[in-house]
């Protein structure tokens, strides 16, 4: 089981001091939660990718290589990379290189946005959204597997004999999720290639994506991938927490009043029930982080949201730090009590080249036979 | 035979509201319709303006808190919907509009729509047409031919030669609604499984 953190990147003023941080400051402050995360024992970061303001990263594998460098543990991940405005030859090459330049510690999750107006940034036609999320992704698919590449499709110019470089690291290529919020199709997708698939599990009642991961789970079965409970899946989550609970709810509760998605509606203890957000002690965000394997079977891995809605820097390193010291090490334990022998572990590239070769093997001996 | 779920909407605001009264004078007349057919009924009556807040809310967080939830699951599972709106401004009110707006756009589709509103004067009467069947029609519901206005004058007048009066109103639209059910019987209760279109199928029709 793997657990790490996603950032959104949101320029978002602190309203306890009205300050808006510069963008410069901002980009500096996800590699410092990115080393920091590395640094209290977390296996993941995950960066958003957006191209309109207040958001910065609009350059995941710029920024992801940069965490690369100093970082020796961590996989760099993605959440989300667009699928559907991005040429995928280009998402071939870039994640290739990166997956070089990080020795393998690199995995990206698939999404569409949702922004509707950055589809025509990139000369793309929103209406197409889900065709152009699975012809790319077929696409990309076949670019990192197959060495010469001869391809025809709605959405793009041919390509004739080409061949993406460079070739992903040790012919494994990078791992991929699938992220959706509201879509069967997406789950639909995953299944078929036998791909993760992440649900954001923030904003809604976990009815809805107990729906969605159960789609997920069966239709990945179908394909013969494995069991449903083999299936790999990644759910996020967000948390504010102090030793103290009542700390934390007075100390986060401006940040919520106005955060940018759902400040201004509900309490924050109509939201906290009614949605995986947890304000509070840390053993309150295990509770419920241990609840989710509950509603959605045991997992593959959690990401936390902790660096949005204005939130200063300092605290996010502080909740890092309460985050690596005193919720993981008890959900590792915890998460691995029960876990029967035949549901996979996190992927990681030395374990998906390991599965390769044993496959490999296997077939020889086929062969052999 | 299973009873007709009906569900009455009713958008009034103040308690005791002519519009909560005018969507219960509706519903009993249809089901004592469907009863002269044979056929049982249960209502189950939806005040907005218990939702008000979680409907605000759904809109700022793109999900119903659980009242609401369940709501509209009430309505979008009912074999038909009574919807009452006072009319503010020239309109529909912007709660009853909000909470159409809340629910999804396909989950009305061909349910039978009864609908009705409440004023302060029968001028506004046409309001129905111009706003509220409209609305409903987006939603592909089936709205009944009779929508049934009621001014506050009609709750103390039985109407006259030229006019029904608003029972006369009521029993007409009763009628209709309770026709239509009849003829076509309750809906079935099953949930509806998620829909998958297998991969192939959505990569083969990308084929160029």
């Amino acid at each position: 089981m793997q657990f790490g953190i996603f950032s959104v990147g949101d320029v978002t003023p602190d309203p306890t001091t009205g300050r808006t941080p510069t963008e410069h400051e901002r980009i500096k402050a996800m590699v410092a939660i990115a080393r920091k995360a590395e640094e209290v024992g977390l296996d993941v970061f995950a960066t958003g990718e957006h191209h309109n303001p207040p958001f910065v990263p609009s350059s995941p594998t710029t920024m992801l290589g940069y965490i690369a460098a100093q970082t020796d543990r961590l996989i760099l991940s993605t959440s989300t990379t667009l699928i559907t405005t991005n040429d995928p030859v280009k998402i071939a090459e870039d994640f290739a290189m990166l997956q070089h330049l990080a020795d393998g510690r690199v995995d990206l999750m698939m999404g569409r946005g949702n922004t509707g107006p950055v589809y025509p940034w990139f000369g793309k036609d929103i209406r197409q959204g889900i065709p152009l999320a699975i012809e790319n992704y077929a696409l990309l698919h076949q670019l990192w597997r197959e060495e010469v590449v001869d391809w025809q499709g709605r959405f793009r110019t041919p390509l004739q004999s080409f061949t993406s470089t460079p070739r992903p690291l040790d012919d494994v290529p990078p791992f991929v999720w699938h992220g959706s919020i509201r879509s069967p199709e997406i789950a639909e997708q995953a299944a078929y290639y036998g791909d993760g698939f992440f649900a954001n599990n923030i904003f809604w009642p976990k009815e809805h994506f107990q729906k969605l991961i159960g789609l997920y789970r069966e239709r990945f079965a179908h394909y013969g991938h494995g069991t449903p409970e083999q299936a790999i899946v990644g759910l996020g989550g967000q948390v504010f927490m102090r030793k103290n609970s009542q700390d934390a709810v007075r100390e986060f509760r401006p940040y919520f009043d106005n955060a940018p998605v759902y400040g201004h509606g509900p309490s924050l203890e109509e939201f906290t029930e009614q949605t995986p957000l947890t304000v509070g002690s840390p053993q309150e965000v295990i509770e419920k982080t241990l609840g989710f394997r509950e509603t959605f079977g045991d997992y593959q891995r959690q990401l936390f949201l902790m660096d949005h809605a204005g939130l200063p820097l300092k605290t996010v390193l502080e909740q890092l730090d309460l985050l690596g010291e005193e919720v993981v090490p008890v959900l590792r334990q915890e998460f691995a009590k029960g876990r029967p022998a035949g549901v996979p572990e996190g992927p990681t590239h030395a374990a998906l080249v390991a599965a390769r070769d044993a496959a490999g093997t296997n077939e020889k001996e086929e062969v052999a036979k | 035979m299973t009873a007709f779920k009906l569900a009455a909407v009713s958008a009034g605001l103040s308690k005791p509201s002519s519009t909560r009264l005018l969507a219960d004078r509706l519903a009993e007349a249809t089901v004592r319709r469907l009863g002269e057919e044979g056929r049982e009924a249960e209502v189950a009556v939806i005040e907005l303006r218990d939702l008000a807040v979680d409907i605000a809310n759904n809109f700022v967080t793109g999900f119903p808190a659980a009242a609401l939830r369940e709501a509209i699951g009430t309505v979008t599972e009912a074999d038909a919907v009574i919807a009452v709106t006072p009319i503010f401004t020239a309109s529909y009110s912007g709660l009853f509009k909000s909470f159409f707006d809340v629910i999804d756009h396909d989950a009305l589709t061909g349910k039978p729509v009864l609908i009705a509103a409440t004023g302060g004067t029968a001028r506004h009467s046409l309001a129905l047409e111009h706003a509220v069947r409209p609305l409903f029609s987006y939603l592909r519901a089936v709205v009944l031919p009779t929508a049934v206005y009621a001014a506050t004058d009609d709750w103390g007048t039985a109407g006259d030669a030229l006019t029904d009066g608003l029972p006369g109103r009521i029993e007409r639209a009763a009628g209709e609604l309770a026709g239509l059910l009849a003829g076509h019987g309750p809906v079935a209760e099953a949930a509806v499984p998620e829909q998958v279109v297998p991969f192939a199928e959505q990569l083969a029709a990308l084929r160029v």
